[in-house]
């Protein structure tokens, strides 16, 4: 690959990035499911089991259905104190590319605003993502959120 | 002037003599908060420390704790099991700062006095002195004993691979704590089998502890809050459902039937929460298969007074840890495991049905938020009372959802412990 054409596809990849950060900000929850492969994994784990080789995540989903699924239980079913995140998200550093697949990590720190009270520091950590390109779009066929946070507050309603 | 009224919280006493009806200052008195932690966590009752599947080698250690105080459990050289609370004889120093390892020996970095597996003090840096111009100066005085001077060891008790402890060395068994019947159901769970721990989750809910305990012992809700367990059956007005308690009333096992096929009638009327169209895209995230050891029950939730819930629903089962941290706010620490005989398949199916439980849980980071919510209210008003009387007023056994003898139970206990 020339470095100009790799270049274009990293900027492809910021982008999607940036997209979807922008639409877990605004609650677009649509959206979510929309960045990912028909069988993808979506994880949210603690960096204690990560490193420990122990499976057990927070959120675990190995399909989109399994994404939609989580999308109607945020809708509909899970009652909770409403809140606003925001995510600040690192540049993505390339960890491998294999056969158009690639290898991605980038820190996040994710900031909780309930109604009425300060902002604080909610889940910080790191995506571990492998994105590949269907039908010319780019799409996360794994995306893992390794969470450093010690204590979840309560509860992790959206996704991160 | 200002000549509003004031209301100011009156002196804490108890409502009349029964127990379905408690002050919320029982969820928000320091001073009663404090007396809670010396009379249920730090005497007179076995607290949760670990799995013994966490600590299979001699030396192997996992921190854990009992109300506030950080305790060490480790597997010491014969094999046993101790548990040592992490605070050194010296100065105090909490030690150990690690969540897991393996160690010959726990030395203190402050001064580093050394203590071997079982707590013993071994050693003291310059005990008889420093050698300057061939005299030997300073050290601990010559009368001084190693004996005696260990790390505060506590009486510990291993059943099923499920390792408990209390720092009151007078305490009955753990078999006789948990009296029969309860004992029946945590051997259900924990009938010989080897154990493999899948791992962990943390949650800190800024909520009074016994919320957790009485959430779990409280079938009425599940239903309601929880759409997912009145859409597929999990926990829901037909189910069929035994209410058990010990004979102090303070543990409890919640049992129930999970009820297959559309519910009808009284059963969903005037629950807003149940989506008659709710389906799932995938499936496989409720993919139950039944196992033989449940001998029928679809779920068994133990309430072992006061740090620990044992989860078995459906195929995902954890241990629930309780660790109180001021009376508006408690960790709960998860863990889940499976058996070691499981199949891959098995241990998939558990894998993806921890999606229900958790902090982020489909039917339990509701109960937490719902926790939080309580505590809001109780902190408003502390001259107001919960009303607990779903169910009547006694604290029996019951057969069916609508009931709150459970809680009822608890606080007769409770009340008794206290003295209020």
């Amino acid at each position: 690959m020339t470095q100009a054409l790799e270049a274009q596809a990293y900027t492809e990849l910021l982008q999607l990035y940036a997209e979807y950060t922008a639409a877990i900000d605004a609650g677009d929850w649509d959206r979510w499911p929309e960045f990912f492969t028909e069988d993808c994994i979506y994880k949210l784990q603690p960096r204690e089991n990560h490193e420990r080789g122990l499976p057990l995540a927070t959120l675990h989903f190995h399909s989109k259905g399994m994404l939609q699924d989580r999308v109607y239980g945020i809708r509909e079913t899970l009652f909770h104190d409403p809140y606003y995140q925001r995510h600040v998200v690192s540049l993505p550093r390339v960890l491998s590319v294999d056969g158009g697949r690639w290898f991605l990590e980038a820190n996040y720190a994710v900031f909780r605003t309930k109604l009425g009270e300060l902002s604080t520091v909610f889940n910080v950590g790191r995506y571990l993502d492998e994105v590949v390109r269907v039908e010319g779009a780019l799409k996360f066929a794994s995306r893992s959120c390794i969470y450093d946070s010690e204590m979840i507050p309560n509860a992790i309603i959206y996704p991160i | 002037m200002n000549d509003a009224p004031i209301t100011l919280p009156s002196s804490p006493a108890w409502p009349g003599d029964g127990v379905h009806r408690v002050p919320y200052w029982v969820y928000t008195d320091p001073d009663t908060y404090r007396r809670e932690l010396e009379r249920f966590y730090y005497a007179g009752h076995w607290c949760y420390i670990g799995l013994e599947a966490e600590i299979p080698n001699p030396g192997d250690f996992r921190r854990s704790a009992v109300g506030e105080r950080s305790v060490i459990m480790v597997r010491a050289q014969d094999g046993s099991v101790r548990v040592l609370e992490n605070v050194c004889a010296h100065r105090g120093a909490q030690f150990c700062r690690e969540r897991q390892g393996n160690r010959k020996e726990f030395v203190c970095p402050y001064h580093q006095w050394a203590y071997d597996l079982e707590g013993k003090l071994r050693g003291i840096p310059y005990r008889r002195g420093i050698r300057q111009d061939g005299q030997l100066n300073g050290g601990m005085p010559a009368n001084f004993q190693m004996d005696g001077r260990g790390l505060t060891s506590l009486k510990v008790a291993v059943r099923g691979g499920v390792v408990f402890a209390s720092f009151d060395h007078s305490l009955e068994s753990f078999e006789d704590y948990l009296g029969p019947t309860i004992l029946s159901y945590f051997d259900r769970v924990f009938d010989g089998r080897k154990l493999k721990v899948l791992g962990y989750n943390r949650q800190r809910i800024p909520g009074n502890w016994k919320l957790m305990q009485e959430n779990i012992k409280d079938p009425y809700h599940p239903g309601l809050l929880h759409s997912w367990f009145v859409t597929f059956g999990l926990w829901r007005a037909d189910s069929k459902t035994s209410l058990k308690m010990d004979a102090h009333k303070r543990h409890a096992a919640m049992i129930g039937v999970r009820s297959v096929g559309k519910p009808a009638g009284d059963v969903v009327s005037g629950v807003t929460s149940y989506k008659a169209d709710m389906s799932l895209h995938d499936p496989r995230q409720l993919d139950i298969v039944p196992e033989e050891w449940w001998k029928g029950p679809t779920a068994a939730m133990l309430t072992l007074f006061p740090s620990l819930i044992i989860q078995q629903q459906v195929n995902s089962l954890s241990m629930r840890h309780i660790q109180p941290r001021g009376p508006g706010v408690f960790d709960f620490v998860w863990t889940h495991f499976a058996f070691e005989d499981d199949n891959d398949e098995m241990i998939q199916r558990r894998l993806l049905q921890a999606n229900l439980f958790g902090p982020s849980g489909y039917v339990s980071a509701d109960d937490g938020e719902v926790i939080e919510f309580s505590q809001m209210g109780f902190q408003e008003k502390p001259d107001q009372q919960c009303l607990l009387e779903m169910g009547g007023h006694g604290s029996e056994e019951a057969t069916n959802i609508a009931s709150e003898t459970l809680i009822r139970g608890m606080y007769q206990y409770w009340r008794r412990v206290m003295g209020v």
